[in-house]
């Protein structure tokens, strides 16, 4: 009996020892470096590089979500964004936390022209680089590179900073979703 | 050769391990939301599913009968599964991060899929032999991604559908997953294997 | 005879044509003010060369586009600039537009016009201009400027050149009368295309509801190899990539466009004004346009100056504003509903359809798909409806996208044949724009990132460079150092003080080595001599600690010196020879207290 037992021990063991090397030798060859799907969180990120999600830019956030954070916590993304990473990532979708701020239609920096007096602590703030200045001269926002992340507000001493909001353009005008009343589910969500 | 072709037809339809044994139905019912992932995971299983027919059959043939240790068959059946799982992962992390992170918790749930363990286990009862586990095991892999296929191609329709508030979900899923088994009862009697 | 395709699909609605061609083209004639939009093209918006106030003449350049693609805008007639600003202009949303308002004076005087007796002996180029300042843009309802579609890319030679006079919208009658009345216009236009393309085959298709224009093109054009093509009457076998099938029998690329396969389709009215513009010199500044619809007493076709207000059109055409409940600018199945009449007319408006509440009714609500799949079997662009609208409506945009979304060219038969009353073509309109804002956002976050990981890298490299500058700095000023302390010192040894510090430095060292030569030798004599009589004692401790005071008395003086012109220099190191001033002080009092005590004691004794 006990040589039974001995012998079923043994080949359990032998069998582990063999597939636990296997393993160990496959670890080795399919070792994984970085995390790529960093990259792909990233590019649905929409890269004001604000800070309002409590990181220090997009990329960080990117690596969190990655490793699990939540993914409402960003405003200039808004619900498309929550959307694409539900998608993504295969999660469902939440409603924007409100803690972090709300989503608003974007917006971009104006410098009034007047007050400026070329101190370029808003040059150094900008996290894309889209006010064109140097020391002393006058600063300005280049509108087509600024994202809205208005960081650059504190910064200025003299406070000659604007946020503007875009208004809507007919270039830029684009058809609504028809609204339609008659499928019960349509009727529920327009009463609700 | 017919016995093959007959192993197959049985596994992929007749007998279908998911809509018919009722075996392997937490995969089902989770991982086909999507298309896509139902695609990854039902390619994830049937390599699972193959190599492990294949090893479980080599250890009980060549290591537990010789050695009188046939009680040793379930646990060494797992032990094995659990290996090809882990591989699994390894190669799958590593050729696509989207789709390990996408199927998540699922893939290493492989290793508990009864179809996995019982498709190991059924071999036995039916004393296959070599190439008849590699067809079994294969077809029977082959069953599950046909119907896990096509049960998420339905979902995603379902999804977009207007359903009515208390089916939303799951229910509709099982609701749907009920009458697809019923159309896959229509083969009975096709096949006797 | 023409060989002839067909292409699938297509419906067959009422034409209502016979509305508006029971009578010739009438001029419009001018009305009391001019609103000319500054963007009535594909491309970038022009720009006013008038400021208010000024007069301009009748075809006077009025506004250019000066960066980017686009058509200028001339006077339709001449008068004075009242203002530039934001006018409702014709858009499916009603928002305006940049616009030029003109006053007309009633002269209607003409400006400086070139006409071009033979053109064939100009550079291709050079009539390619002359399209280009004449202002002239499609204007079968696109607006794509015509000279850039008539230089397409040097690997696409264009085979066939096609007209497109089928007009198979229900209720336009402008091509047809064109073609009617002005059919040498048409032909000449023709072949202007044809002499700047070099095609080996010239169409010109037309439905076979339109019999009379096609007897007047076969008039103007014979003797030429221009082929007058009668196609089947079907909706939509007017839209270019239909025309081209039922013509060619070739299919336009998915995502491409008919110079792809060596194809061009153009207006009539767009013959009309090239010709216009090559022979007479004339820019574009009128338009055929249809007045329809049983509100109107007198409907019919009219030759309209580009800016003419909606209402001053229907005021013409005798508008009943009792029956009227619907204005459409365009036809019933692609055009738009006016809210206002005071909008212009462009060069791409061709028709304004004052319907009655019978002729064209409200639409009824929306209802459940019932999933019987006629808008599949109508799309002539063979595409999956029912899937598009379900995708749509569930905003699965990369879905519809897949399905080919965008080779939908909004005709309308799949809305036109819906039971449930789906008005599909406003879900694929919807989710075209939701794809398009996504992918300028995308690019939008896509420059921004390389901006920021740009500017990481510049802040990174700065500080590097700061790094290894501070570094640098750091040893060449300690070389510096070694260097000059050497130096000073051979230079004290030598007598030479090479500068202040340097020498003060020398000097401290070598008052320090006397310091300890004399201690060291004080200490010896004390050693040498058992016990020497206190005051001997006394007197070397003494002399040495007047000479102490003495050096450090002098020391402090020279660091004062030196603090003194630092100061009026505001050299950097004016805080350290504060130090050093204090530090003497310190040692001054010291020694003076040193040898305060050392007099104290020897004061008993003496």
């Amino acid at each position: 009996m006990w040589t039974g037992i001995i012998i079923a021990v043994l080949v359990l063991l032998g069998l582990a020892l063999v597939f636990g090397g296997l393993l160990g030798f496959a670890s080795e060859r399919f070792r994984v470096e970085g995390n790529p799907l960093v990259e792909q969180i990233d590019a649905l990120l929409p890269q004001t590089q604000c800070g309002q999600c409590g990181f220090p830019g997009c990329r960080p956030y990117a690596e969190s979500i990655a490793n699990g954070d939540a993914i409402n916590r960003c405003p200039p993304g808004g619900e498309s964004t929550i959307k694409a990473l539900a998608d993504l990532l295969d999660v469902e979708p939440q409603p924007l936390d409100a803690e972090h701020g709300v989503e608003q239609a974007r917006r971009v920096a104006v410098i009034r022209e007047d007050e400026c007096i070329g101190c370029t602590k808003c040059i150094q703030a900008c996290p894309v680089d889209a006010i064109l200045g140097a020391a002393k001269h006058m600063h300005t926002v280049i509108e087509s590179e600024c994202t809205g992340c208005d960081l650059c507000v504190e910064p200025c001493p003299v406070d000659c900073i604007d946020m503007i909001t875009i208004e809507p353009d007919i270039r830029g005008w684009v058809w609504t979703q028809p609204k339609a009343g008659v499928i019960a589910t349509d009727r529920q969500e327009a009463n609700s | 050769m017919t016995e093959y072709l007959l192993i197959l037809i049985s596994t992929i339809l007749v007998n279908n391990f998911v809509l018919v044994q009722f075996l392997g139905l937490c995969p089902f019912m989770g991982v086909s939301g999507k298309l896509e992932t139902a695609m990854g995971m039902s390619l994830a299983t049937t390599f699972v599913l193959t190599l492990s027919s294949v090893c479980s059959y080599l250890a009980y043939t060549y290591l537990l009968a010789p050695l009188d240790l046939v009680f040793l068959k379930t646990i060494t059946f797992i032990l094995v599964i659990a290996v090809v799982v882990q591989f699994t992962e390894m190669v799958v992390r590593k050729t696509s991060p989207l789709l390990y992170r996408v199927l998540g918790i699922f893939l290493p749930l492989i290793t508990t899929n009864c179809a996995v363990l019982g498709v190991a286990l059924l071999n036995l009862n039916k004393n296959n032999n070599f190439v008849e586990s590699v067809l079994y095991g294969f077809g029977a892999a082959a069953g599950f991604s046909l119907v896990l296929v096509l049960f998420a191609a339905m979902r995603e329709r379902i999804a977009v559908a207007d359903v009515p508030v208390p089916f939303r979900g799951a229910a509709i899923g099982m609701v749907t997953a009920g009458l697809m088994s019923l159309a896959f009862l229509g083969f009975t009697g096709l096949v006797s294997v | 005879m023409t060989q002839l395709w067909n292409f699938s699909g297509g419906i067959h609605p009422a034409e209502h044509k016979q509305l508006s061609t029971t009578r010739a083209i009438q001029a419009a004639g001018i009305p009391k003010q001019l609103v000319l939009p500054l963007q009535q093209h594909i491309g970038e918006p022009a720009e006013p060369v008038v400021a208010v106030g000024d007069h301009v003449l009748k075809g006077q350049k009025i506004a250019d586009v000066s960066h980017g693609m686009g058509v200028p805008v001339h006077a339709p007639t001449s008068g004075v600039i009242e203002s530039i600003g934001d006018y409702p202009v014709p858009h499916p949303s009603g928002m305006s537009d940049t616009c030029i308002v003109l006053k007309p004076d009633g002269k209607d005087e003409w400006c400086e016009r070139y006409p071009i007796s033979d053109y064939r002996k100009l550079d291709r180029d050079q009539v390619l201009d002359i399209i280009h300042s004449a202002g002239v843009a499609g204007m079968g309802g696109a607006g794509f400027p015509t000279y850039i579609k008539l230089k397409p890319r040097r690997d696409r030679k264009v085979d066939t050149l096609i007209l497109n006079g089928a007009e198979c919208e229900p209720y336009i009658t402008a091509d047809d009368m064109t073609m009617r009345e002005k059919a040498d216009e048409v032909v000449a236009g023709l072949k202007v295309m044809a002499w700047i393309l070099r095609p080996e085959r010239c169409v010109i298709g037309i439905e076979d509801n339109k019999p009379e224009a096609a007897a007047a093109l076969r008039e103007a054009s014979q003797g030429t190899k221009i082929e007058i093509a009668i196609i089947p009457t079907k909706y939509p076998s007017g839209g270019e990539k239909q025309l081209i099938q039922v013509l060619t029998g070739m299919e336009v690329p998915s995502g491409g466009i008919p110079a792809d396969i060596g194809v061009m389709c153009q207006n009539i009215g767009t013959a009309v004004a090239v010709a216009r513009a090559v022979f007479e010199g004339t820019p574009l500044i009128a338009r055929i346009v249809t007045l329809t619809g049983e509100a109107l007493g007198k409907p019919g076709n009219f030759d309209v100056l580009l800016g003419t207000p909606v209402d001053y059109l229907l005021e013409q055409a005798g508008l009943k504003p009792d029956r009227v409940s619907r204005l459409v600018l365009g036809g019933p199945m692609m055009g738009y509903t006016l809210t206002t009449t005071t909008v212009p007319v462009i060069k791409t408006s061709n028709c304004i359809i004052a319907a009655t509440a019978s002729e064209l009714p409200a639409p009824p609500p929306e209802q459940a798909c019932i999933r019987c799949g006629q808008c599949a079997e109508v799309c002539p662009m063979e595409l999956l409806p029912q899937q598009l609208f379900w995708h749509a409506k569930a905003a699965e945009f990369e879905k519809a996208e897949h399905l080919n979304l965008f080779d939908c060219i909004d005709c309308g038969a799949c809305s036109y044949v819906c039971p449930s009353s789906i008005p599909l073509v406003q879900y694929y309109r919807y989710a075209k724009g939701e794809i398009r804002m996504q992918r300028a956002e995308q690019l939008k976050s896509d420059r921004a990132r390389e901006r920021f990981e740009a500017r990481q890298e510049r802040l990174e490299r700065e500080q590097q460079g700061k790094e290894l500058r501070r570094k640098e700095r750091a040893k060449a000023a300690s070389e510096a150092q070694t260097k000059k302390k050497a130096e000073a010192e051979k230079a004290a040894a030598n007598g030479e003080a090479v500068d202040e510090r340097a020498a003060t430095s020398a000097l401290v060292e070598q008052a320090l080595a006397r310091k300890k030569a004399s201690t060291k030798a004080a200490q010896a004599q004390q050693a040498h001599t058992a016990t020497p009589p206190e005051p001997a004692q006394e007197m070397p401790d003494m002399e040495v600690l007047e000479k102490q005071f003495a050096q450090a008395q002098a020391k402090l003086e020279t660091m004062q010196a030196m603090l003194e012109d630092a100061k009026t220099q505001q050299a950097d190191n004016v805080e350290k020879l504060e130090r050093a001033v204090a530090k003497n002080h310190d040692r001054v009092k010291r020694a003076e207290d040193a040898l305060a005590e050392a007099q104290s004691e020897t004061q008993p004794t003496e």
